[in-house]
């Protein structure tokens, strides 16, 4: 288990006022919270400066923790709180409304005898919702998935175990990100019906392509002369290759649009390539010289609008 | 580990009553985001109100923006909108830093 210092975390002195606590939480808040910040760290970040939080607004938390100590030194990398660090605080239940794991840490410590099966048993099982993560290609022809589920599980004698599952998940093809798929009785378990399993698509990085709802943008490099000339080029998509027609006299920058090229569905989107102008390099006698003769005979001043 | 394989679907065209069960929101928060804009369902009256499969990332998004950071509806509905915005400056400069 690796100590987590709160302190450190909000940034904040180990001996700051309640009100600069509360400062420092909500200006971490912001600047992580994973909805604003697209980093790939700040989720994590987020959990810590909420654990942090939790405990370190409550008088009680905030003695029990300090008197862990601080974090061990260099080379001990394991943390073990010392036995009976807690005697003499009993905690009240729960933490976090938000059923989110903090982290081992934040567990282990503050979160012991909170009830795992939630308000399990009444009624109708809860939903859960998760993510899947698709590539752009598994988009235009569905994508087979096997997800482990963790649900608890209300035995006859009323404990609760933690059992695992693997469920096959479909994700059709035609999905865009943000989209939900649902399965149908996978969340947990309650007295009537199961809960459902909600998992919101998104899409992996491309090297090529970027999404915005159904249209998929990329850059498409073409030679100077191609540009120059116009006429077709033959380009790749997701659904296999198409011919493009290139205007004469294009500009690097110019956008084309290939309709119904998108992410399939109901409404398709569309691709738009954007045209950037690649030059070949001047590396063999041959190549120079053609690059010379142009430069000799094209009136050409790329700076003209430049002014000056 | 027990093996299931079930039958998914895509969720789209929900109900008021769907979305606040697929978000875990009140009708009346749910209410507040149409009537601020940020989500844009069809049909006249809440209870012929149908909302896009998008609406349920949204209206998730509003409710942790308002639950993690207290920002009030007016607040969240600016949020999302300079969200959008920044997203899609985003995907622009991509272009245009591109190897």
């Amino acid at each position: 288990m690796e100590f987590k210092d709160y302190y450190k975390v909000l940034g904040v002195a180990r001996d700051a006022g309640a009100d600069e606590i509360k400062k420092a939480f909500r200006k971490a808040a912001r600047k992580y919270h994973p909805d604003i910040n697209t980093g790939a760290e700040a989720e994590a970040k987020f959990k810590d400066v909420n654990a942090a939080y939790e405990v370190l607004k409550d008088s009680e938390r905030r003695a029990a923790y300090d008197q862990l100590g601080q974090e061990p030194p260099r080379g001990q990398w394991r943390y073990q709180p010392p036995p009976d660090w807690d005697s003499g605080f009993s905690f009240s239940q729960g933490g976090p409304q938000q059923d989110a794991a903090y982290s081992d840490f934040f567990e282990t410590l503050f979160r012991r005898g909170a009830d795992p099966a939630g308000g399990m048993g009444a009624g109708r099982g809860a939903d859960s919702h998760g993510r899947i993560e698709i590539t752009i290609e598994e988009a235009f022809t569905g994508a087979k998935r096997m997800l482990s589920v963790r649900s608890p599980v209300l035995g006859p004698d009323g404990s609760v175990t933690l059992t695992e599952r693997a469920v096959a998940v479909n994700v059709p093809k035609g999905v865009s990100e943000g989209q939900h798929i649902r399965l149908v009785g996978q969340g947990a378990a309650g007295e009537g019906a199961a809960g459902d399993l909600f998992l919101e698509v998104s899409f992996a990085p491309h090297p090529v392509y970027r999404p915005d709802g159904k249209d998929l943008y990329l850059d498409l490099p073409v030679a100077p002369w191609e540009a120059a000339l116009g006429g077709h080029v033959k380009m790749p998509t997701p659904d296999g290759k198409v011919d493009l027609r290139i205007p004469t006299n294009a500009r690097a920058g110019q956008k084309l649009r290939l309709k119904g090229k998108g992410l399939p569905g109901h409404l398709s989107g569309d691709i738009y390539a954007t045209l950037k102008i690649v030059n070949p390099k001047a590396d063999t006698a041959e190549t120079r010289a053609f690059f010379e003769k142009m430069a000799q005979e094209m009136p050409f001043d790329p700076r003209a609008n430049l002014g000056g | 580990m027990k093996k299931t394989t079930l039958h998914s679907d895509v969720v789209d065209m929900l109900t008021l009553e769907d979305l606040c069960r697929f978000c875990d929101a009140d009708e009346a928060w749910v209410i507040e985001l149409v009537e601020h804009g940020v989500l844009d369902p069809i049909g006249g009256t809440s209870s012929n109100w149908r909302f896009f499969g998008a609406s349920i990332r949204r209206a998730k998004k509003a409710r942790r923006l308002n639950r993690d950071l207290g920002v009030n509806t007016a607040g969240v509905a600016l949020v999302l909108d300079l969200l959008d915005e920044r997203d899609a400056v985003v995907r622009r400069l991509a272009q245009y830093e591109a190897p």
